[in-house]
């Protein structure tokens, strides 16, 4: 008997919006404590490869695995291993910046380490601010902040740095390099430069399917 | 806590600050039962005949008023990806939204209903029956408003279908409570009534939360 594979694993995955196929035979492997870097240009699905892994989307096809046993088979378990960061900040204006953070972090019984991870992106002194008064930038670090003190092994980002300062993006390099060294995955889409060392490149356009019928044709 | 009790005192405060949300429809309410003696003329055998009647449509229109939100915003700024992915079953997730939506919607309802019967000259022994077919049956109009809510959700004017899509099953509720109260009325019992919204509001309960999980799902991909 062979030893299951370690980590997160995707296997000739496809995907499909609508009409349309987005990706497909797609393969990946990321280790615990490694990293995944995807990138392509717009549309290639790296957001819908994101949402796929993170179980909002079924897979057209193809599998996923965490540990050797397929995700599928328990929904409940890879939920709570998953803090996704989404094009969105989920941000509620009336509520503060630690109210915000602590209404979804409260859910998985962390709610305690909210102010922890808003200081270390960098937003101590606004915790309690409405979030109707904070910058695009500081939105995005409260959002962060949310996956930062999920406690997550899983860390599924879509385009973190979008809106982040120099200073913000060293704080975020820091929180993925600290969550990687304790065993954790991160696997981001962007279009910026981020220090992700001994991170995996993965490049959707390689996984583009240039027509649907010939994809069907194929098949 | 729980974490199905936390997404309930979430949205109930989120509600309850954003203060707007809650006074449109009690206002709505109020507003639409006032306008109808304009319309029907001042009589006052006429107007408390009519009363339950009146009473129960405005209520159950400032209900659909104040659920064409109830997801719209969450889904907007991401909030729903997040709940999909909450260590809660996205069913049980539904029920706490939607009785959060109740306590900040409904109990107002139930709060002002008395006052208007009073003003449309309600037969003194109907109030109990009002008050009890309303206890009953609001909570499954929420509840069948959170499901055409999160069915129509991502829809352009999504809170004209809800209308088209909800109030026909809004139908039975209707006809039960305002059988209840002018049985009350005519010094019969509204039990039967009563009963029969019990058993509705049992089954609504029971099914329209994994109508409304299995909408959302199909929103979100």
């Amino acid at each position: 008997m062979t030893d299951p594979v370690r980590g997160f694993v995707g296997t000739d995955l496809a995907c499909r919006r609508s009409e349309r196929m987005v990706f497909a035979r797609l393969d990946f492997h990321v280790p615990h404590g490694g990293a995944l870097l995807l990138t392509g240009p717009n549309g290639s699905g790296k957001s819908s490869l994101l949402r796929l892994m993170a179980g909002l989307i079924k897979p057209f096809a193809g599998r996923l695995e965490w540990d050797g046993a397929p995700v599928r088979d328990d929904p409940a378990a890879h939920r709570e291993r998953i803090a996704y960061l989404g094009h969105q900040e989920a941000l509620k204006p009336v509520l503060t910046a630690v109210e915000n953070v602590r209404a979804w972090v409260g859910l998985v019984g962390r709610a305690d380490r909210a102010e922890a991870a808003l200081a270390a992106m960098g937003l101590g002194a606004l915790i309690d601010l409405p979030a109707r008064f904070l910058s695009a930038g500081q939105r995005r670090r409260v959002a962060l902040a949310r996956v930062v003190a999920s406690g997550a092994s899983l860390w599924l980002l879509d385009e973190p740095t979008v809106g982040l300062d120099t200073a913000s993006i060293a704080a975020l390099e820091q929180a993925l390099a600290v969550h990687r060294a304790a065993g954790g995955i991160v696997i981001a889409a962007t279009h910026m430069a981020i220090d992700l060392p001994g991170a995996r490149p993965l490049d959707l356009a390689q996984f583009a399917v240039t027509g649907f019928a010939e994809q069907f044709e194929a098949a | 806590m729980n974490p199905v009790l936390q997404i309930f005192w979430q949205n109930l405060r989120l509600q309850l600050k954003q203060s707007s949300d809650l006074v449109a429809p009690i206002a709505f309410f109020g507003i639409a039962t006032m306008l109808a003696p304009l319309g029907i003329g001042p009589e006052p055998n006429l107007l408390s005949r009519l009363a339950p009647g009146m009473i129960w449509i405005a209520a159950l229109l400032s209900t659909q008023l104040a659920l064409d939100r109830l997801f719209q915003r969450d889904y907007e700024d991401g909030s729903l990806d997040l709940l999909a992915l909450a260590p809660v079953p996205l069913e049980l997730a539904m029920l706490a939204k939607t009785a959060a939506h109740w306590v900040a919607t409904g109990v107002p309802v139930l709060i002002a209903a008395p006052l208007l019967g009073l003003m449309l000259g309600l037969d003194g022994g109907s109030y109990g029956a009002l008050e009890l077919s309303l206890l009953l049956g609001t909570p499954i109009l929420s509840l069948i408003g959170a499901f055409g809510a999160a069915v129509t959700l991502g829809a352009r004017r999504g809170g004209a279908l809800l209308a088209v899509l909800v109030l026909p099953l809004y139908v039975p509720v209707l006809i039960f409570a305002t059988s209840a109260v002018g049985a009350a009325g005519e010094g019969l019992s509204p039990w039967p009534h009563l009963l029969l919204l019990g058993s509705m509001l049992a089954a609504v309960v029971a099914l329209a939360p994994f109508a409304a999980a299995a909408a959302l799902r199909n929103a979100l991909e």
